[in-house]
Protein backbone atom coordinates (compact mmCIF):
# COMPACT_ATOMS: atom_id res chain seq x y z
CA UNK A 1 0.00 0.00 0.00
CA UNK A 2 1.52 3.24 -1.07
CA UNK A 3 0.48 6.58 -2.44
CA UNK A 4 2.42 8.21 -5.23
CA UNK A 5 3.10 11.91 -5.65
CA UNK A 6 4.27 12.58 -9.15
CA UNK A 7 5.84 15.92 -9.87
CA UNK A 8 7.77 16.05 -13.10
CA UNK A 9 8.88 19.51 -14.12
CA UNK A 10 10.56 18.46 -17.31
CA UNK A 11 11.51 15.29 -19.14
CA UNK A 12 13.17 15.58 -22.51
CA UNK A 13 14.62 13.02 -24.85
CA UNK A 14 16.97 13.19 -27.76
CA UNK A 15 15.83 12.23 -31.23
CA UNK A 16 17.65 13.01 -34.47
CA UNK A 17 19.97 15.26 -32.50
CA UNK A 18 17.08 17.44 -31.32
CA UNK A 19 15.63 17.79 -27.85
CA UNK A 20 11.99 16.84 -27.57
CA UNK A 21 9.93 17.59 -24.51
CA UNK A 22 8.07 14.43 -23.49
CA UNK A 23 6.61 15.53 -20.17
CA UNK A 24 6.28 19.07 -18.88
CA UNK A 25 4.90 20.19 -15.55
CA UNK A 26 3.01 17.01 -14.71
CA UNK A 27 1.51 16.73 -11.25
CA UNK A 28 -0.51 13.77 -10.09
CA UNK A 29 -1.39 12.26 -6.74
CA UNK A 30 -2.33 8.61 -6.67
CA UNK A 31 -4.14 7.43 -3.52
CA UNK A 32 -3.15 4.21 -1.75
CA UNK A 33 -4.85 1.10 -3.13
CA UNK A 34 -6.34 3.00 -6.02
CA UNK A 35 -6.60 1.27 -9.36
CA UNK A 36 -5.73 4.01 -11.84
CA UNK A 37 -5.83 3.66 -15.60
CA UNK A 38 -3.72 6.02 -17.67
CA UNK A 39 -5.33 6.49 -21.07
CA UNK A 40 -3.59 8.31 -23.89
CA UNK A 41 -2.39 8.02 -27.47
CA UNK A 42 0.65 5.89 -28.27
CA UNK A 43 3.90 7.74 -27.94
CA UNK A 44 2.54 10.21 -25.40
CA UNK A 45 5.10 9.10 -22.82
CA UNK A 46 3.10 6.67 -20.68
CA UNK A 47 5.86 4.08 -20.68
CA UNK A 48 8.39 6.80 -19.86
CA UNK A 49 6.24 7.82 -16.90
CA UNK A 50 6.10 4.23 -15.60
CA UNK A 51 9.87 3.85 -16.04
CA UNK A 52 10.41 7.03 -14.04
CA UNK A 53 8.19 5.76 -11.22
CA UNK A 54 9.95 2.38 -11.29
CA UNK A 55 13.30 4.13 -10.94
CA UNK A 56 14.55 2.88 -14.31
CA UNK A 57 14.82 6.39 -15.71
CA UNK A 58 16.36 9.14 -13.60
CA UNK A 59 17.07 11.60 -16.42
CA UNK A 60 14.34 14.10 -15.56
CA UNK A 61 13.70 17.21 -13.50
CA UNK A 62 11.27 16.84 -10.66
CA UNK A 63 10.56 14.16 -8.13
CA UNK A 64 8.55 11.08 -7.42
CA UNK A 65 7.55 10.66 -3.79
CA UNK A 66 6.18 7.39 -2.51
CA UNK A 67 4.56 7.33 0.95
CA UNK A 68 6.65 7.07 4.07
CA UNK A 69 5.02 3.82 5.27
CA UNK A 70 7.01 2.13 2.60
CA UNK A 71 10.33 3.87 2.45
CA UNK A 72 11.66 1.34 0.07
CA UNK A 73 8.46 0.24 -1.59
CA UNK A 74 8.29 -2.95 -3.58
CA UNK A 75 7.40 -2.28 -7.17
CA UNK A 76 5.89 -4.91 -9.43
CA UNK A 77 6.28 -4.05 -13.09
CA UNK A 78 4.37 -5.81 -15.84
CA UNK A 79 6.11 -4.69 -19.00
CA UNK A 80 4.51 -4.49 -22.40
CA UNK A 81 6.64 -7.43 -23.48
CA UNK A 82 6.65 -10.13 -20.79
CA UNK A 83 10.45 -9.90 -20.30
CA UNK A 84 10.81 -13.40 -18.91
CA UNK A 85 14.23 -15.00 -18.70
CA UNK A 86 14.12 -17.60 -21.50
CA UNK A 87 16.70 -19.86 -19.80
CA UNK A 88 14.52 -20.27 -16.70
CA UNK A 89 11.26 -22.17 -16.42
CA UNK A 90 7.98 -20.44 -15.65
CA UNK A 91 8.28 -21.22 -11.96
CA UNK A 92 11.95 -20.24 -11.77
CA UNK A 93 11.09 -16.93 -13.40
CA UNK A 94 8.57 -16.22 -10.64
CA UNK A 95 10.77 -17.50 -7.81
CA UNK A 96 13.73 -15.45 -8.94
CA UNK A 97 12.21 -12.12 -7.92
CA UNK A 98 12.37 -13.10 -4.26
CA UNK A 99 15.41 -12.27 -2.22
CA UNK A 100 14.69 -14.93 0.39
CA UNK A 101 12.90 -18.26 0.11
CA UNK A 102 10.02 -17.89 -2.32
CA UNK A 103 6.52 -18.49 -0.86
CA UNK A 104 5.61 -21.85 -2.36
CA UNK A 105 1.92 -21.81 -1.46
CA UNK A 106 1.33 -18.31 -2.76
CA UNK A 107 3.01 -19.10 -6.05
CA UNK A 108 0.98 -22.31 -6.34
CA UNK A 109 -2.28 -20.45 -5.85
CA UNK A 110 -1.31 -17.70 -8.29
CA UNK A 111 -0.37 -20.28 -10.90
CA UNK A 112 -3.71 -21.98 -10.36
CA UNK A 113 -5.65 -18.71 -10.60
CA UNK A 114 -3.93 -17.91 -13.91
CA UNK A 115 -4.36 -21.52 -15.13
CA UNK A 116 -0.64 -22.05 -15.50
CA UNK A 117 -0.10 -24.84 -12.97
CA UNK A 118 0.48 -27.39 -15.74
CA UNK A 119 3.22 -25.43 -17.46
CA UNK A 120 5.25 -24.27 -14.47
CA UNK A 121 8.22 -26.44 -15.46
CA UNK A 122 8.17 -25.29 -19.08
CA UNK A 123 10.53 -22.76 -20.65
CA UNK A 124 8.77 -19.51 -21.63
CA UNK A 125 9.56 -19.75 -25.34
CA UNK A 126 7.33 -22.80 -25.59
CA UNK A 127 4.33 -20.80 -24.36
CA UNK A 128 1.97 -18.53 -26.25
CA UNK A 129 2.29 -14.80 -25.77
CA UNK A 130 -0.87 -14.77 -23.67
CA UNK A 131 0.57 -17.35 -21.30
CA UNK A 132 3.86 -15.49 -21.07
CA UNK A 133 1.93 -12.34 -20.20
CA UNK A 134 0.15 -14.19 -17.41
CA UNK A 135 3.48 -15.39 -16.04
CA UNK A 136 4.76 -11.83 -15.95
CA UNK A 137 1.59 -10.75 -14.13
CA UNK A 138 2.09 -13.50 -11.54
CA UNK A 139 5.70 -12.44 -11.13
CA UNK A 140 4.58 -8.88 -10.37
CA UNK A 141 1.80 -10.00 -8.02
CA UNK A 142 3.84 -12.59 -6.16
CA UNK A 143 6.13 -10.09 -4.44
CA UNK A 144 3.02 -8.44 -2.96
CA UNK A 145 4.02 -5.07 -4.37
CA UNK A 146 3.19 -1.72 -2.81
CA UNK A 147 2.84 -0.37 -6.30
CA UNK A 148 1.96 -2.33 -9.40
CA UNK A 149 2.86 -0.80 -12.76
CA UNK A 150 1.26 -2.35 -15.83
CA UNK A 151 2.16 -1.21 -19.32
CA UNK A 152 -0.55 -2.27 -21.78
CA UNK A 153 -0.30 -5.86 -20.61
CA UNK A 154 -3.14 -7.08 -22.84
CA UNK A 155 -2.21 -5.39 -26.08
CA UNK A 156 -2.11 -7.68 -29.16
CA UNK A 157 -4.01 -10.45 -27.38
CA UNK A 158 -7.26 -11.77 -28.83
CA UNK A 159 -10.38 -10.50 -27.09
CA UNK A 160 -11.37 -13.71 -25.20
CA UNK A 161 -7.82 -14.21 -23.84
CA UNK A 162 -7.60 -10.57 -22.84
CA UNK A 163 -10.97 -10.80 -21.09
CA UNK A 164 -9.94 -13.94 -19.24
CA UNK A 165 -6.64 -12.48 -18.00
CA UNK A 166 -8.42 -9.24 -17.12
CA UNK A 167 -10.84 -11.17 -14.92
CA UNK A 168 -8.00 -13.04 -13.24
CA UNK A 169 -6.20 -9.76 -12.67
CA UNK A 170 -9.32 -8.26 -11.12
CA UNK A 171 -9.77 -11.28 -8.84
CA UNK A 172 -6.18 -11.12 -7.68
CA UNK A 173 -6.41 -7.41 -7.06
CA UNK A 174 -9.67 -7.72 -5.09
CA UNK A 175 -8.06 -10.37 -2.87
CA UNK A 176 -4.95 -8.28 -2.25
CA UNK A 177 -5.49 -4.67 -3.26
CA UNK A 178 -2.58 -2.37 -3.85
CA UNK A 179 -1.87 0.79 -5.78
CA UNK A 180 -2.03 0.13 -9.51
CA UNK A 181 -1.04 2.28 -12.46
CA UNK A 182 -2.38 0.63 -15.58
CA UNK A 183 -1.52 2.04 -18.99
CA UNK A 184 -3.91 1.34 -21.85
CA UNK A 185 -5.49 2.99 -24.82
CA UNK A 186 -8.53 0.77 -24.73
CA UNK A 187 -11.24 2.85 -23.06
CA UNK A 188 -13.54 -0.15 -22.40
CA UNK A 189 -10.72 -2.01 -20.71
CA UNK A 190 -9.95 1.04 -18.60
CA UNK A 191 -13.57 1.44 -17.50
CA UNK A 192 -13.80 -2.27 -16.67
CA UNK A 193 -10.79 -2.16 -14.36
CA UNK A 194 -10.27 1.28 -12.93
CA UNK A 195 -11.34 3.28 -9.91
CA UNK A 196 -10.08 6.37 -11.63
CA UNK A 197 -9.26 7.28 -15.23
CA UNK A 198 -6.56 9.77 -16.09
CA UNK A 199 -6.54 10.98 -19.68
CA UNK A 200 -3.21 12.15 -21.06
CA UNK A 201 -2.35 14.13 -24.17
CA UNK A 202 0.85 13.89 -26.14
CA UNK A 203 3.94 16.09 -26.66
CA UNK A 204 4.30 17.17 -24.00
CA UNK A 205 2.24 14.86 -21.84
CA UNK A 206 -0.48 16.66 -19.94
CA UNK A 207 -3.50 15.65 -17.90
CA UNK A 208 -6.63 16.48 -19.87
CA UNK A 209 -9.13 14.56 -17.81
CA UNK A 210 -9.31 12.97 -14.35
CA UNK A 211 -12.47 10.96 -13.85
CA UNK A 212 -13.70 8.59 -11.14
CA UNK A 213 -15.49 5.51 -12.43
CA UNK A 214 -18.72 5.54 -10.48
CA UNK A 215 -20.13 2.13 -11.47
CA UNK A 216 -19.90 -0.50 -8.77
CA UNK A 217 -17.24 -3.09 -9.56
CA UNK A 218 -19.68 -6.00 -9.35
CA UNK A 219 -21.99 -4.44 -11.93
CA UNK A 220 -19.48 -3.66 -14.64
CA UNK A 221 -20.90 -5.76 -17.45
CA UNK A 222 -20.50 -4.93 -21.13
CA UNK A 223 -23.68 -2.87 -21.19
CA UNK A 224 -22.76 -0.73 -18.18
CA UNK A 225 -19.27 -0.18 -19.51
CA UNK A 226 -20.59 0.88 -22.91
CA UNK A 227 -23.04 3.28 -21.30
CA UNK A 228 -20.31 4.86 -19.24
CA UNK A 229 -18.09 5.11 -22.30
CA UNK A 230 -20.78 6.87 -24.33
CA UNK A 231 -21.39 9.20 -21.44
CA UNK A 232 -17.70 10.06 -21.25
CA UNK A 233 -17.36 10.67 -24.98
CA UNK A 234 -20.43 12.90 -24.95
CA UNK A 235 -19.39 15.05 -22.04
CA UNK A 236 -15.68 15.17 -22.70
CA UNK A 237 -15.29 15.30 -26.48
CA UNK A 238 -11.57 15.97 -26.02
CA UNK A 239 -11.16 12.27 -25.16
CA UNK A 240 -11.98 11.30 -28.75
CA UNK A 241 -8.74 12.73 -30.01
CA UNK A 242 -6.75 10.67 -27.51
CA UNK A 243 -7.98 7.24 -28.51
CA UNK B 1 19.03 -51.63 -44.98
CA UNK B 2 22.50 -50.30 -45.68
CA UNK B 3 21.13 -46.80 -46.20
CA UNK B 4 19.41 -46.97 -42.81
CA UNK B 5 22.70 -48.05 -41.29
CA UNK B 6 24.32 -45.01 -42.84
CA UNK B 7 21.82 -42.63 -41.33
CA UNK B 8 23.40 -42.87 -37.87
CA UNK B 9 25.77 -39.90 -37.60
CA UNK B 10 28.25 -41.91 -35.52
CA UNK B 11 28.48 -44.69 -38.09
CA UNK B 12 28.93 -42.13 -40.80
CA UNK B 13 31.74 -40.42 -38.88
CA UNK B 14 33.47 -43.75 -38.23
CA UNK B 15 33.19 -44.72 -41.89
CA UNK B 16 34.67 -41.43 -43.08
CA UNK B 17 37.58 -41.79 -40.66
CA UNK B 18 38.15 -45.33 -41.87
CA UNK B 19 38.21 -44.08 -45.45
CA UNK B 20 40.84 -41.48 -44.53
CA UNK B 21 43.07 -44.15 -42.96
CA UNK B 22 42.56 -46.42 -45.98
CA UNK B 23 43.56 -43.63 -48.36
CA UNK B 24 46.63 -42.97 -46.24
CA UNK B 25 47.53 -46.67 -46.31
CA UNK B 26 47.08 -46.74 -50.09
CA UNK B 27 49.25 -43.65 -50.64
CA UNK B 28 51.98 -44.98 -48.33
CA UNK B 29 52.01 -48.35 -50.09
CA UNK B 30 52.21 -46.75 -53.53
CA UNK B 31 54.87 -44.25 -52.47
CA UNK B 32 56.87 -46.83 -50.52
CA UNK B 33 59.08 -44.20 -49.00
CA UNK B 34 60.25 -43.10 -45.52
CA UNK B 35 58.60 -39.65 -45.85
CA UNK B 36 55.12 -41.21 -45.64
CA UNK B 37 55.04 -44.14 -43.22
CA UNK B 38 51.99 -46.42 -43.20
CA UNK B 39 49.28 -46.01 -40.56
CA UNK B 40 50.37 -49.28 -38.98
CA UNK B 41 53.94 -48.06 -38.61
CA UNK B 42 52.67 -44.82 -37.04
CA UNK B 43 50.44 -46.77 -34.66
CA UNK B 44 53.41 -48.89 -33.56
CA UNK B 45 55.54 -45.81 -32.93
CA UNK B 46 52.66 -44.20 -31.06
CA UNK B 47 52.27 -47.26 -28.84
CA UNK B 48 55.99 -47.36 -28.08
CA UNK B 49 56.03 -43.64 -27.27
CA UNK B 50 53.12 -44.11 -24.88
CA UNK B 51 54.62 -47.17 -23.16
CA UNK B 52 58.05 -45.57 -22.77
CA UNK B 53 56.39 -42.63 -21.00
CA UNK B 54 57.94 -40.17 -23.39
CA UNK B 55 54.73 -39.10 -25.06
CA UNK B 56 52.73 -38.70 -21.80
CA UNK B 57 55.54 -36.56 -20.38
CA UNK B 58 55.75 -34.16 -23.31
CA UNK B 59 52.01 -34.14 -23.91
CA UNK B 60 51.50 -33.40 -20.21
CA UNK B 61 53.94 -30.48 -20.34
CA UNK B 62 52.11 -29.02 -23.32
CA UNK B 63 48.66 -29.56 -21.80
CA UNK B 64 49.77 -27.85 -18.59
CA UNK B 65 50.88 -24.82 -20.59
CA UNK B 66 47.62 -24.97 -22.53
CA UNK B 67 45.49 -25.02 -19.39
CA UNK B 68 47.34 -22.25 -17.59
CA UNK B 69 47.55 -19.86 -20.53
CA UNK B 70 43.98 -20.61 -21.58
CA UNK B 71 42.61 -19.98 -18.07
CA UNK B 72 44.49 -16.72 -17.68
CA UNK B 73 43.49 -15.50 -21.15
CA UNK B 74 39.81 -16.40 -20.66
CA UNK B 75 39.46 -14.87 -17.19
CA UNK B 76 41.25 -11.65 -18.10
CA UNK B 77 39.57 -11.49 -21.50
CA UNK B 78 36.05 -11.93 -20.09
CA UNK B 79 36.60 -9.25 -17.45
CA UNK B 80 38.07 -6.73 -19.89
CA UNK B 81 35.55 -7.64 -22.60
CA UNK B 82 32.57 -7.02 -20.30
CA UNK B 83 34.13 -3.75 -19.14
CA UNK B 84 34.70 -2.49 -22.69
CA UNK B 85 31.26 -3.66 -23.78
CA UNK B 86 29.58 -1.71 -20.96
CA UNK B 87 31.61 1.52 -21.08
CA UNK B 88 31.67 3.39 -24.36
CA UNK B 89 34.45 5.80 -23.41
CA UNK B 90 36.80 3.05 -22.24
CA UNK B 91 36.02 1.13 -25.40
CA UNK B 92 36.73 4.10 -27.67
CA UNK B 93 39.99 4.70 -25.82
CA UNK B 94 41.31 1.15 -25.96
CA UNK B 95 39.92 0.10 -29.33
CA UNK B 96 43.14 1.01 -31.14
CA UNK B 97 45.21 -1.06 -28.71
CA UNK B 98 43.05 -4.05 -29.48
CA UNK B 99 43.44 -3.62 -33.21
CA UNK B 100 47.21 -3.37 -32.83
CA UNK B 101 47.50 -6.43 -30.59
CA UNK B 102 45.15 -8.42 -32.81
CA UNK B 103 47.49 -7.83 -35.73
CA UNK B 104 50.87 -8.43 -34.11
CA UNK B 105 52.09 -11.78 -35.52
CA UNK B 106 52.22 -14.54 -32.91
CA UNK B 107 55.84 -15.20 -33.73
CA UNK B 108 56.82 -11.61 -32.92
CA UNK B 109 55.20 -11.75 -29.48
CA UNK B 110 56.93 -15.03 -28.73
CA UNK B 111 60.36 -13.80 -29.76
CA UNK B 112 59.92 -10.53 -27.88
CA UNK B 113 58.84 -12.32 -24.69
CA UNK B 114 61.87 -14.61 -24.86
CA UNK B 115 64.22 -11.69 -25.63
CA UNK B 116 62.84 -9.53 -22.82
CA UNK B 117 62.28 -12.11 -20.10
CA UNK B 118 64.60 -14.95 -21.07
CA UNK B 119 63.86 -18.54 -22.03
CA UNK B 120 61.74 -19.22 -18.96
CA UNK B 121 58.40 -20.87 -18.35
CA UNK B 122 56.30 -17.82 -17.57
CA UNK B 123 57.67 -15.93 -20.56
CA UNK B 124 56.34 -18.80 -22.68
CA UNK B 125 52.93 -18.63 -20.98
CA UNK B 126 52.85 -14.84 -21.24
CA UNK B 127 53.53 -15.03 -24.95
CA UNK B 128 50.56 -17.34 -25.45
CA UNK B 129 48.28 -15.21 -23.27
CA UNK B 130 49.19 -12.03 -25.17
CA UNK B 131 48.37 -13.80 -28.41
CA UNK B 132 45.00 -15.05 -27.25
CA UNK B 133 43.78 -12.20 -25.05
CA UNK B 134 42.69 -9.69 -27.76
CA UNK B 135 40.60 -12.40 -29.37
CA UNK B 136 38.70 -13.17 -26.18
CA UNK B 137 38.20 -9.47 -25.43
CA UNK B 138 36.72 -8.76 -28.86
CA UNK B 139 34.34 -11.73 -28.72
CA UNK B 140 33.11 -10.99 -25.19
CA UNK B 141 32.83 -7.28 -25.97
CA UNK B 142 30.50 -8.08 -28.87
CA UNK B 143 28.49 -10.32 -26.56
CA UNK B 144 28.20 -7.61 -23.93
CA UNK B 145 27.07 -5.08 -26.51
CA UNK B 146 24.18 -7.30 -27.52
CA UNK B 147 22.92 -7.80 -23.96
CA UNK B 148 19.16 -7.45 -23.82
CA UNK B 149 18.39 -4.06 -22.25
CA UNK B 150 14.79 -5.07 -21.51
CA UNK B 151 15.89 -7.95 -19.30
CA UNK B 152 18.42 -5.77 -17.50
CA UNK B 153 15.65 -3.25 -16.79
CA UNK B 154 13.46 -6.05 -15.51
CA UNK B 155 16.25 -7.12 -13.15
CA UNK B 156 16.69 -3.54 -12.00
CA UNK B 157 13.00 -2.92 -11.37
CA UNK B 158 12.75 -6.15 -9.33
CA UNK B 159 15.90 -5.13 -7.43
CA UNK B 160 18.07 -8.09 -8.37
CA UNK B 161 21.40 -7.95 -6.55
CA UNK B 162 24.53 -7.50 -8.68
CA UNK B 163 25.36 -11.15 -8.23
CA UNK B 164 21.89 -12.33 -9.17
CA UNK B 165 21.85 -10.06 -12.21
CA UNK B 166 25.16 -11.43 -13.39
CA UNK B 167 24.37 -15.10 -12.79
CA UNK B 168 20.78 -15.14 -14.05
CA UNK B 169 20.55 -12.31 -16.58
CA UNK B 170 24.00 -11.51 -17.99
CA UNK B 171 25.92 -14.80 -17.94
CA UNK B 172 23.33 -16.89 -19.86
CA UNK B 173 23.42 -14.28 -22.62
CA UNK B 174 27.22 -14.24 -22.69
CA UNK B 175 27.48 -18.01 -22.67
CA UNK B 176 27.42 -18.57 -26.47
CA UNK B 177 30.14 -15.95 -26.86
CA UNK B 178 32.25 -17.52 -24.12
CA UNK B 179 31.87 -20.90 -25.82
CA UNK B 180 32.88 -19.38 -29.15
CA UNK B 181 35.93 -17.80 -27.50
CA UNK B 182 36.74 -21.13 -25.83
CA UNK B 183 36.58 -23.11 -29.06
CA UNK B 184 38.53 -20.67 -31.20
CA UNK B 185 40.82 -20.14 -28.22
CA UNK B 186 41.77 -23.78 -27.82
CA UNK B 187 42.41 -24.13 -31.54
CA UNK B 188 44.57 -21.01 -31.60
CA UNK B 189 46.42 -21.61 -28.34
CA UNK B 190 47.65 -25.11 -29.00
CA UNK B 191 49.08 -24.05 -32.32
CA UNK B 192 50.90 -21.14 -30.71
CA UNK B 193 52.14 -23.25 -27.83
CA UNK B 194 53.92 -25.60 -30.23
CA UNK B 195 55.82 -22.65 -31.68
CA UNK B 196 56.60 -21.33 -28.20
CA UNK B 197 58.01 -24.72 -27.24
CA UNK B 198 59.88 -25.13 -30.47
CA UNK B 199 61.63 -21.80 -29.97
CA UNK B 200 62.53 -21.82 -26.33
CA UNK B 201 61.52 -24.79 -24.17
CA UNK B 202 63.25 -28.10 -23.57
CA UNK B 203 60.10 -30.20 -23.26
CA UNK B 204 56.59 -30.37 -24.70
CA UNK B 205 55.16 -31.32 -28.07
CA UNK B 206 56.76 -28.42 -29.93
CA UNK B 207 60.20 -29.35 -28.65
CA UNK B 208 59.69 -32.98 -29.68
CA UNK B 209 58.37 -32.08 -33.14
CA UNK B 210 61.47 -29.95 -33.68
CA UNK B 211 63.62 -32.90 -32.69
CA UNK B 212 61.82 -35.24 -35.09
CA UNK B 213 62.21 -32.68 -37.86
CA UNK B 214 65.97 -32.63 -37.34
CA UNK B 215 66.09 -36.45 -37.21
CA UNK B 216 63.76 -36.68 -40.21
CA UNK B 217 61.55 -39.02 -38.15
CA UNK B 218 58.18 -38.63 -39.89
CA UNK B 219 56.60 -41.63 -38.16
CA UNK B 220 57.12 -40.10 -34.70
CA UNK B 221 55.97 -36.74 -36.00
CA UNK B 222 52.70 -38.24 -37.21
CA UNK B 223 52.31 -40.35 -34.05
CA UNK B 224 52.56 -37.25 -31.85
CA UNK B 225 50.14 -35.36 -34.10
CA UNK B 226 47.57 -38.16 -33.86
CA UNK B 227 47.88 -38.21 -30.07
CA UNK B 228 47.51 -34.46 -29.82
CA UNK B 229 44.50 -34.19 -32.12
CA UNK B 230 42.88 -37.05 -30.19
CA UNK B 231 43.31 -35.21 -26.88
CA UNK B 232 41.82 -31.98 -28.28
CA UNK B 233 38.88 -33.99 -29.63
CA UNK B 234 38.38 -35.58 -26.23
CA UNK B 235 38.23 -32.14 -24.62
CA UNK B 236 35.58 -31.15 -27.16
CA UNK B 237 33.46 -34.26 -26.68
CA UNK B 238 33.82 -34.74 -22.94
CA UNK B 239 33.87 -31.13 -21.77
CA UNK B 240 32.64 -28.56 -24.29
CA UNK B 241 29.73 -30.43 -25.88
CA UNK B 242 28.07 -31.36 -22.55
CA UNK B 243 28.57 -27.80 -21.27
CA UNK B 244 26.95 -26.45 -24.40
CA UNK B 245 24.07 -28.87 -24.22
CA UNK B 246 23.35 -28.01 -20.60
CA UNK B 247 23.35 -24.29 -21.28
CA UNK B 248 21.24 -24.55 -24.42
CA UNK B 249 18.49 -26.82 -23.09
CA UNK B 250 15.97 -23.99 -22.87
CA UNK B 251 16.17 -23.25 -26.59
CA UNK B 252 13.40 -24.54 -28.81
Amino acid sequence: MSSIHINIANKTFNADGRQHCAIADLQLKIEPNQFVCLVGPSGCGKTTLLNIIAGLDSQFQGQIALTEQARNPQIGYVFQNPRLLPWHTVRENIELVFEQTPPTQLIDSLLAEMQLADVQAVYPQRLSLGMQRRVSIIRAFAINPDILLMDEPFVSLDAPTARQIRNSLQNLWLQRPHTVLFVTHDLREAIALADRLIFLSASPMQVVGDIVVTIDRQQRDAEQIEQFRQHLLQHFPAINSLL
Amino acid sequence: MFSRFLRHPQTLAALSLLLLVALWQLAATLLHNNTLPTPIKVATVLWQAIVSGELPYHLGATLLRLISSFTIAMLLGCAIGVLLGRHKTLDAFFDNWLVIFLNVPALVTIILCYVWFGLIEWAAILAVVINKLPNVIVTIREGTRTLNQDLLEMAQSYRFSRRKTFVHVIWPQLHPFVMAATRSGLALIWKIILVVELLGRSNGMGYQLHLFFQLFDVASLLAYTVAFVAVIQLIEVLLLKPLDKKAQRWRR
